[in-house]
């Protein structure tokens, strides 16, 4: 079935139970974004140790079932990672993403964000799974800019 | 089957190519989302081709056999879209859309308070009448309502930061209609011009035009009226309105993309100084200075949109074959039983009156618990196109309390077999989000 191949058990289950879901402190630096298209938003915060690992991501967002389940899962991938680590698999997920469903995304790189691949093939929701990795990147950049 | 309205719509169905096409594995497409944008009838494709084909050439400039006919095309056209909402053809012009008709008259007044304010015969050279009720500043005031389209919101917000004009608005009641309660503290002495929806293009809901006329004519206010979701589907006279003026775009009525209509009156028009200027609407043109063309052809600069207005003649005309009162009946009966099948569902809200009063063909609603993306998924997969979102009215999206809704919205295209897919679709929604 067309649907199930979307919302893929692993994004169902993280849009029921959202990890890492709330406002935390203290943090690094935090990120506003917004769709445009259908209103939903996200308010994204990092925290960032002197060594650059993240230490943590908290979020408050309102959204779909993918951008909802985005945001779980993208806690859960980068949490304890290497800054520059979290940012290969950011790539590799925008990469994901833009396929038109022509790739099935690399589970080593990925883990649990590979479940995604199957968003793409819809065009109009690709924003709604990219929503907090565009918060995120923009949080980790103004976290950057505050620890210089 | 003939409905009880006397609307064939197998036949009908019949002139829209568009929707005999297969979509998402081989299923049968329901089209829902006329609001947003109709589809056209095989008369409005042909009107179009048939003009490129035969009779192409610049309008209103040019003294060969193709221009004169190409002219006549274009000015018949006006003659045809004007008869179809009992205007003077002099008093409709031709515009990309409804954006572009309240953007023109947006920026009349904040071009009208720029030139104001560069002197009486620097105005006049512009082409400004020097009509004081076009000018503002701070101490008049702009009325909108919570109700409105981002196209007749945003423009106003833009005229209000140039010329220092205050922003008022008419509330919502929690129903989605428009609450006039305090009117005569919202519409005052201070308020030059009243902008407002004909119909929600959300709830569904008509405005209560004869309150609003009233007492904008009271404190000597234009008034200016988004017939987008009006125009497409009943009867409409401008005369009988009251109103100053009145924009509709032709997408939405079967006819072409890139083509709308902007009428106001006489008064007004001549009032207005130019706002996109260039080719066309000129009379003279020296190194220094322009005079320029009556209206309507002092709105409409640049080479026209010609085929557009011939495809939308068309559209007037196959609409008109119909009757719009027969098409506003068939969109009721259609929204009647949408609205009775939701309430079936407990787990589903309308946005907007859930009677039948005051009331067009656009049915919105939020599941419980279920995103309107996601909703909107469960339905395209099953063929039908609806609108999610926030349907370009943030605001009334945010008073109402809502993130999103999901619409549909229905046409003389559309059965009673339209709405019970539809509402099936809702109901698998509701399963597959709570069930898994």
């Amino acid at each position: 079935m067309r649907l199930d191949s979307l919302y893929q058990d692993v994004i169902m289950d993280h849009y029921r139970r959202r990890c890492g879901h709330g406002l935390r402190e203290p943090y690094s630096a935090e990120s506003c974004q917004v769709n445009p298209t259908c209103g939903d938003e996200i308010r994204l915060r990092v925290t960032v140790d002197g060594l650059g690992r993240i230490l943590d991501v908290s979020y408050d967002a309102t959204g779909c079932a993918i951008s909802q389940a985005a945001a779980s899962v993208l806690h859960e991938g980068v949490c304890g990672l290497p800054q520059a680590e979290a940012m290969q698999i950011e790539a590799a997920f925008h990469a994901l993403m833009q396929s038109r469903g022509t790739d099935a995304g690399d589970p080593e790189v990925l883990g649990d964000a590979v479940a995604f691949a199957g968003v793409s093939r819809y065009p109009a929701r690709v924003k709604c799974a990219l929503l907090p990795w565009m918060a995120f990147k923009d949080a980790l950049h103004r976290s950057e800019g505050i620890n210089r | 089957m003939i409905t009880a309205t006397g609307l064939d719509v197998a036949a009908v169905r019949a002139d829209f190519p568009i929707l005999s096409r297969r979509v998402r594995d081989n299923q049968a497409l329901v089209y829902l989302d006329s609001a947003a944008t109709s589809q056209k009838p095989r008369a409005v494709l042909d009107a179009e081709r048939r003009f490129y084909e035969e009779v192409n050439a610049a309008v209103h400039r040019g003294a060969h056999a193709l221009a004169e006919e190409a002219t006549d095309a274009y000015e018949q056209a006006r003659m045809t879209i004007a008869a179809f909402v009992g205007a003077h053809p002099q008093q409709c012009v031709f515009v990309r859309n409804a954006t572009e008709a309240l953007n023109l008259l947006a920026y009349s007044f904040s071009n009208a308070t720029v030139l104001a304010g560069a002197g009486v015969v620097a105005a006049r050279q512009a082409g400004f009448s020097g009509d004081p009720r076009l000018v503002l500043g701070p101490g008049r005031s702009i009325v909108l309502s919570e109700l409105e389209h981002h196209a007749n919101l945003v423009p106003w917000q833009q005229v209000a930061a140039k010329t220092g004009a205050t922003l008022r608005w008419l509330p919502v009641t929690p129903a989605g209609r428009l609450d006039l309660t305090d009117i005569d503290q919202i519409i005052t002495a201070d308020t030059a011009v009243v902008s407002v929806t004909a119909q929600s293009n959300v709830t569904g809901a008509i405005t209560p035009l004869a309150p609003i006329v009233d007492r904008a004519r009271q404190v000597g206010a234009f008034i200016i009226l988004d017939a987008c979701q009006t125009v497409p589907n009943g009867p409409v006279d401008v005369t009988g309105l009251g109103v100053d003026a009145l924009c509709w775009s032709g997408h939405k009525m079967c006819g072409p993309t890139g083509i709308g209509v902007l009428w106001a009156r006489d008064e007004l028009l001549a009032a207005m100084p130019p706002f996109l200027t260039g080719g066309s609407m000129i009379d003279t043109v020296e190194m220094t200075g322009s005079t320029f063309a009556p209206p309507p052809q002092r709105f409409e600069a640049g080479t026209p949109l010609t085929a557009q207005a011939v495809g939308l003649a068309a559209a007037a005309d196959y609409l008109a074959g119909f009757g719009m009162a027969r098409i506003a009946e068939h969109e009721r009966r259609l929204t009647e039983c949408a609205l009775a099948g939701i309430a079936q569902l407990p787990q589903v809200r309308v946005i907007g009156p859930s009677d039948l009063v005051d009331r067009g063909g656009v049915v919105s609603v939020v599941v419980d618990g279920v995103h309107a993306h996601d909703v909107g998924q469960v339905l395209d997969d099953r063929g039908v196109a609806v609108r999610v979102g926030h349907h370009c009215a943030w605001p009334l999206n945010r008073r109402l309390g809502i993130a999103a809704s999901t619409r549909a919205s229905f046409y003389l295209y559309n059965d009673e077999d339209d709405v019970a897919a539809f509402i099936s679709g809702l109901a698998a929604a509701v399963a597959y989000f709570g069930g898994r």
